[in-house]
């Protein structure tokens, strides 16, 4: 980067820069070394280090209960949103689609309605068809909060991708059909899976609506952290906050890995690298 | 006149026909697990027990529920402008960054982003709490004798959010901003423009989309918020969204809680259509 | 039998007719094309050319006319059915499949059994001389070799017709013009027929066999290299191919196509054209004159008088900017080698020529 004309500007907008990003990461991180205190309070920072409320976490059946059910869901909901917002965003790029503005309209539904709103009227009609905390309950509500992100992720990589090379498999005697699962599928595959990803994150955090479709002993990880949180605010769950906060960074790592692969193939597609005469 | 070939393709694309199969699981839940549920409790405000607005006039009469909304107007506002005067440097130096560094702050807002919200609202209160860490410095540094009361407070529910929803403001923010080379302040300070004025003249109108795009973004999710406002303002900090989780959960009044469902999406709607072309979902995913 | 192949390769179109809103992209094209010919599609952009190639293709639907491949009506046929070979603008390989194995794929789509499919795709990657090529993956080739197995791709499975999309528009000069000998050399070898689009006419000269020139989705012309250049039908065709000077004027007297008449030019000079179509007494005219017809000669003598404004050396010859009494830019190209003087900028001279070349069109009404 060039020298500023203005390096003191500069430099109060790095710092301030920087201090935004603690102000991010801070709360988040400093859960971390407080999980391993041993004492009932948190503090920071912790006069000695325990896996005291790691083992409780481990111990307590109601926990693990509501892991494996949040485990369970976000898989159903991370296949189902990405099967049915795939299909969608093939439609919505290569198809032609009646009431094509109608339907791009639903697609960001979920995500401009208030969740609380969608919530409450989940619970209503949930309650009365014998959904609330049922697994297929669950799978079918988080799907509809996580197809967005699918569509737009899956769009994304089918822009990326170029349309030529599906019109060079019918060119080659591939059919529609063939030609996705030879070609187009094999391509866009990295952003498919990291909209798996981003659908199963987004079910396994979800919140508002597992807050008002769970049942007494069905009901999802981030319900049962809502209740411990308000009734007593137990360091456990900064254990199960600090093994969350490590998954993202794994899911987030995942992702990032996800994109380059995208990207390298789209470099690759467009025959870059090899152009040299 | 236009004979499709087959059922699958019309020329390059697939036919209506196929377009709508490939379409038809999208639209079978999002009509059942979306629009019903809405209908449904949109019908229940406006019908029962008797046809009428008498639930929306209640609302909107009554003042307890009148303090309600405008303290959620009061608290999107001041979480928006917050948010916004916190994103704007970090945007900036994003978009002027490249590899190790570009990378490290991309990780600090994209973290943050995709932490369970409960995390991130659990943090704030260990935070804030009555024997809470801040709290345990202030009285260590002896700053002060006693605890102070954070928690519970409208401070804490603007800053609790806003951290929460920064991510939101700081990615539109920085894709405007990342579009617009450096080498138009450059022109623009050759051709005589004062930093500031390069500034006003040139970076703030180009960045105008992405800024309208965070605001848009954060002010939305503000108003309908529930697990920050509900945990870290409690009863007291109430906002729609805790109220209408009150009414549905304790009151049983599922009428009352659809009127205000129904003021809340009339609102956002209202805003979508207003800025319906600063809605960039594609901001927010293939990021990470 | 090769003789029945190659009558499978006719192309007929029929009144083609592709509207997209308002424009026309193709507005009433029929042309035919022989069996094992080399036709080039050629025109600006925006002409048609690539519109009717899709239609040819099956990637686009006309919304009037026919096409026949093989005598076989297609116009509604998907393109996977079409049993065409297809080279595209950009080299369209298959990123994650090997070399060999995009060869392959259309055999794989047809059922080959893999044995004959690795077979017959060596055989392909020979015929484009990369047989050791076939592990690497397209990213690893350069631009013409990638171009090279989009081509060994679209011939494998002896498709009746080779569609080319400007194909070598990607490759830099010296590349084009190799692949271009190439590509017409291959196409001699196995008789295919070509239906290939460009907007380089030096391209299309180069490798058809005839040259149907497009404008605004409209045939201009259709004819063998040598006749688009030596008798362009239409001012557009003598503007698009070649370097052409323009004068208007107005007919002294009627013609019929290929008579010399007396033309009365709006600069005043009084000359001799040849009629391309037939022309009326009186009417408004287009005449085109091909810069290395004129010659030049010393100020004074019968022609038009012109002023030499630049001398350009181009190394096989020198073009002349000139300027004419009624201040027209002319072009004037002298070639080099044999002898002739060549004017300073500043100098008169007189331009002449030969009757014959000043072709006379009649203006648009």
């Amino acid at each position: 980067m060039r020298a500023a004309p203005n390096p003191a500007g500069r430099m109060a907008l790095n710092a301030a820069a920087y201090a935004v990003t603690v102000f991010l990461l801070l709360p988040t991180l400093i859960i971390i070394p407080m999980s391993f205190g041993p004492e009932r309070f948190l503090q920071f920072p912790p006069n000695g280090f325990s896996m005291r409320w790691y083992l409780e976490y481990f111990r307590d059946e109601e926990w693990l209960r509501a892991t494996f059910f949040s485990l369970e869901a976000g898989l159903i909901s991370a296949v189902g949103a990405t099967l049915v917002g795939t299909l969608l965003a093939l439609a919505l790029v290569r198809g032609r689609l009646p009431g094509r503005g109608l339907i791009e309209l639903l697609v960001v539904g979920p995500v401009i309605v208030p969740h609380v709103a969608l919530a409450v009227a989940m619970f209503l009609v949930f309650e009365q068809l014998r959904l609330t905390g049922t697994l297929l309950g669950f799978a079918m509500a988080h799907t509809v909060l996580a197809l967005p992100f699918v569509v737009f992720t899956v769009l994304a990589a089918l822009y990326r991708f170029d349309a030529e090379l599906e019109r060079a498999a019918l060119s080659c005697g591939a059919g529609p059909v063939r030609g996705f699962f030879h070609v187009t599928l094999p391509l866009i595959a990295p952003g498919v899976v990291s909209a798996a990803l981003f659908a199963f994150v987004i079910s396994f955090d979800e919140a508002v609506v597992s807050f008002f479709i769970s049942g007494l002993d069905r009901k999802t990880l981030p319900r049962k952290m809502f209740e411990d949180i308000d009734y007593n605010i137990s360091p456990t769950l900064a254990a199960v906050a600090t093994m969350l906060t490590l998954l993202t960074i794994g899911a987030l790592l995942l992702g990032y890995a996800l994109k380059r692969a995208m990207e390298r193939r789209a470099a690759a597609a467009a025959g870059e690298g090899g152009d040299h005469g | 006149m236009r004979r499709p070939s087959s059922f699958l393709l019309a020329g390059r694309r697939y036919s209506p026909a196929a377009s709508l199969l490939l379409a038809a699981p999208f639209l079978l839940l999002i009509v059942v697990v979306f629009l019903l549920p809405l209908a449904t409790l949109l019908h229940e405000s406006l019908f029962l027990p008797s046809p009428g607005l008498q639930h929306y006039e209640r609302a909107l009469a009554e003042p307890v529920y009148l303090r309600v909304m405008l303290r959620t107007l009061r608290i999107a506002a001041q979480v928006t402008a917050l948010a916004l005067v916190l994103a704007w440097p970090l945007a900036w130096v994003m978009s002027r960054s490249k590899g190790l560094g570009l990378a490290l702050l991309a990780a600090a807002v994209l973290l943050p982003l995709w932490t369970s919200v409960l995390v991130r609202t659990y943090a704030w209160m260990v935070l804030l709490q009555r024997n809470g860490v801040v709290n345990q410095w202030l009285q260590k540094l002896g700053l002060t004798d006693e605890p102070l009361k954070l928690l519970y407070t409208e401070p804490a529910v603007v800053l609790a959010m806003a951290h929460v929803l920064l991510p939101f403001m700081v990615l539109p923010i920085y894709s405007a901003l990342k579009g617009i080379p450096e080498d138009y302040t450059r022109a623009a300070q050759m051709l005589g423009a004062s930093a500031w004025a390069s500034f006003r003249e040139v970076i703030w109108p180009l960045a105008l989309p992405g800024v309208t795009s965070g605001c848009l973004m954060v002010f939305l999710l503000a108003l309908g918020f529930f697990v920050t406002p509900a945990l870290i303002g409690g009863p007291q900090q109430m906002m729609i969204a805790t109220l209408v989780s009150q009414q549905v959960r304790e009151m049983l009044d599922w009428s009352f809680a659809g009127a205000l469902v129904g003021i809340l999406l009339a609102f956002v709607l209202l805003l979508t259509v207003i800025f319906r072309r600063a809605v960039r979902l594609d901001r927010f995913v293939g990021q990470g | 039998m090769a003789e029945a192949a190659r009558h499978q390769g006719g192309i007929l179109l029929e009144g083609l007719v592709k509207r997209f809103g308002p424009v026309a992209a193709i507005d009433g094209v029929s042309l035919a094309v022989q069996p094992g010919e080399f036709l080039a599609l050629l025109g600006p952009s925006g002409s048609g050319k690539t519109s009717i190639l899709m239609t040819i293709a099956g990637f686009e639907f006309p919304d009037a006319g026919r096409v026949v491949i093989g005598g076989e009506e297609v116009t509604w046929t998907p393109p996977n059915r079409r049993n065409l070979g297809m080279v595209f603008q950009r080299y369209t390989l298959f990123p994650h499949m090997t070399v060999l194995e995009n060869i392959a794929f259309p055999l794989k789509m047809r059922g080959v059994a893999r044995a004959a499919r690795e077979e017959q795709a060596r055989a392909a990657l020979r015929t484009v001389r990369l047989e050791s090529y076939g592990d690497r993956r397209p990213a690893q080739l350069s631009g013409g070799q990638q171009q090279r197995v989009a081509i060994a791709r679209a011939i494998v499975y002896r498709p009746r017709v080779l569609l080319m999309d400007e194909p070598l528009s990607a490759l830099d000069k010296n590349l084009r013009e190799e692949m271009q000998i190439e590509i017409k050399q291959l196409q001699r070898e196995i008789g295919i027929t070509v239906v290939f689009v460009t907007h380089d006419q030096t391209e299309a000269l180069t490798m058809a066999d005839r040259v149907a020139v497009l404008d605004h989705g409209r045939l201009q012309q259709l004819g063998a290299p040598r006749a688009l250049y030596e008798a362009p039908e239409t001012p557009f065709v003598a503007r698009f191919i070649g370097e052409t000077n323009f004068f208007q004027g107005r007919a002294g007297g009627a013609a019929s196509d290929g008579a010399l008449f007396p033309v009365q030019l709006d600069n005043g000079a009084q000359i001799h054209a040849l009629a391309v179509g037939a022309i009326a007494a009186g009417a408004r005219l287009t005449l085109a004159l091909r810069p290395e017809r004129l010659r030049l000669a010393p100020a004074g003598a019968p022609g038009l008088a012109a002023e030499v404004r630049e001398a350009i050396y181009v190394g096989n010859a020198t073009t002349l900017l000139l300027r004419g009494a009624d201040g027209a830019t002319l072009r004037a190209r002298i070639p080099a080698g044999a002898g002739f003087s060549e004017p300073a900028p500043g100098e008169h001279v007189t331009l002449q020529w030969e009757a014959g070349d000043a072709r006379a069109f009649a203006a648009a009404a």
